[in-house]
């Protein structure tokens, strides 16, 4: 079975590349730690805290928050829209998944996407653009590429990924101030013998979390892409119309618009690019992998 | 010596056990989506009701059309009807009712009428449904015969009772499956 080959590789980067974001992780935590009391293991520590409360906080949050960060509202019975919510509830059973909640985002640019730490309190999202502009087989189709997104708990670890970035900007941020201060009140003071120690792994520890927001995004990053044909695969298998899939993502990309409403850190949450920057092919920065190579492979499986 | 003997037949023992597992959770499965069938055909049964009443103050001359639409919906849960039955009854009902719509074209007050285009709507949900939960019976009872039939899950498969299933005919929709190959 070829997509079940293709699963079980793209479970082991995700892995890899998890255990990248972790081992960085602490490595930001020892920064902290060094700059801040001359304690790496203690920072460590600090960040593992920081970043367990954090995380915790999203799981029991973290659909609610997302959804806000994005202005999503939440439709609650399926007299608000029946066909959105059909459409979902036929994929979910095909996918043998509980009912996610539904949102609506008011945006006239078309896209989707899912949240949520596990298929059990998963959602998705759709902005009003993506109901009035495609037609119903290409929103079944982005519906059930969302889907497979939660069935193959991509949306645990995206949400996972936006926690963590989010904790080490603010660690990078904190410390920097504090430098910043400290430094102002040093120079009024300059018996503090603090500066003197090992100013070689101070500079080091400077460095890493002068770069650390910006390495956490593109692990992020690097993250999302990798789960983008995994979930283009599975979900045109769900609704059985890869044409769909392919011509919504045609339509989709043709229309410059980007989503307003939009969590700039949740970027790499939806469809396709919210932003549409136009790029000419995948590079670090990117959110999502290029349009033309994911109709490709879906037309390969017509 | 003894040590070995005891650990060949402790792994066994593990492997057995898993792969038995295994078939009750595929086993489980099967029915679990098959309930999922019953808990959309049960919705259709109860909306059909509706639909006719609300068709037969629009359409007087298509009584006969409603009549037969009553009677493949009662079809839907008689007695001890097999599952290959029930989707059969099913798929007649689905024809059926795609009349009833085409229908509605000819009387334009029945299409504008707001409960009517809600019920085509909850119908034609329901419908996309069970052919939802259809595609994912079939592709449970797949892996589970698969199970069945190769080696070594056949051996605790026979010896616990652990027989070939059978799936459901596909309708129209279900016969367009996609290849998935990368």
């Amino acid at each position: 079975m070829l997509l079940h080959a293709q699963i079980e590789s793209n479970k082991r980067k995700t892995w890899l590349i998890a255990g990248g974001f972790l081992v960085f992780f602490a490595l930001v935590g020892a920064s902290v730690g060094l700059l801040w009391f001359d304690n790496p293991v203690g920072g460590i520590v600090l960040a593992v805290i920081f970043g367990g409360i954090y995380i915790a906080i999203m799981m029991a949050t973290g659909t609610k928050v997302v959804m806000a960060m994005n202005s999503a509202r939440e439709i609650r019975s399926e007299d608000e829209n029946p066909f959105l919510w059909n459409t979902v509830e036929s994929l979910t059973i095909a996918a043998r998944l509980p009912m996610p909640k539904i949102y609506i985002i008011e945006d006239p640019s078309p896209n989707a996407f899912a949240a949520g730490m596990s298929p059990k309190n998963a959602a998705v999202a759709v902005t009003r653009g993506l109901l009035d502009r495609l037609n119903r087989q290409e929103i079944e189709a982005v519906l059930a590429h969302e889907v497979a997104h939660i069935k193959n708990f991509d949306v645990r670890i995206a949400t996972t990924a936006i926690a963590l970035v989010a904790v080490i900007s603010v660690l990078s941020d904190m410390v920097m101030r504090s430098m910043w201060y400290s430094s102002l009140g040093r120079s009024r003071n300059r018996r503090n013998s603090r500066q003197d120690n090992h100013p070689v792994m101070m500079i080091i520890a400077l460095l890493v979390l002068v770069i650390a927001p910006l390495v956490a995004v593109l692990i992020q990053l690097a993250l999302s892409r990798n789960r983008e044909y995994l979930a283009d695969a599975s979900g045109a298998e769900l609704c059985r119309n890869p044409m769909a899939l392919a011509s919504a993502l045609r339509k989709i990309s043709g229309i410059d618009e980007p989503v307003r409403r939009m969590a700039p850190s949740c970027a790499a949450l939806y469809f396709a690019d919210p932003t549409k920057k136009k790029r000419s092919r995948t590079n670090l920065f990117s959110t999502h992998p290029p349009v033309e190579e994911r109709i490709r492979r879906l037309e390969q499986m017509m | 010596m003894i040590w070995i003997v005891v650990g060949i037949v402790a792994l066994i023992a593990i492997i057995w056990i898993a792969q038995y597992n295994s078939l009750v959770k595929l086993s489980n499965w099967v029915e679990e989506s098959w309930a999922q069938i019953g808990v959309q055909l049960k919705r259709r049964y109860d909306l059909i009701p509706n639909l006719v009443e609300t068709v037969k103050g629009y359409a007087k001359h298509e009584q006969e059309t409603l009549q037969r639409v009553i009677e493949a919906r009662n079809k839907l849960f008689t007695g001890n009807a097999s599952r290959a039955e029930q989707m059969e009854a099913n798929d007649e009902l689905s024809g059926m009712l795609k009349n009833i719509f085409a229908l509605s074209e000819s009387y334009p007050e029945l299409k504008a009428h707001e409960g009517f285009t809600k019920l085509q709507e909850q119908l034609e949900g329901t419908e996309n449904k069970i052919a939802a939960a259809r595609q994912l019976y079939n592709r449970t009872v797949m892996q589970y015969n698969t199970k069945t039939q190769s080696f070594p899950s056949n051996i605790i498969a026979s010896v616990h009772g652990f027989t070939r299933k059978e799936m459901l005919q596909t309708s129209e929709a279900e016969q367009q499956n996609v290849q998935v190959k990368f």
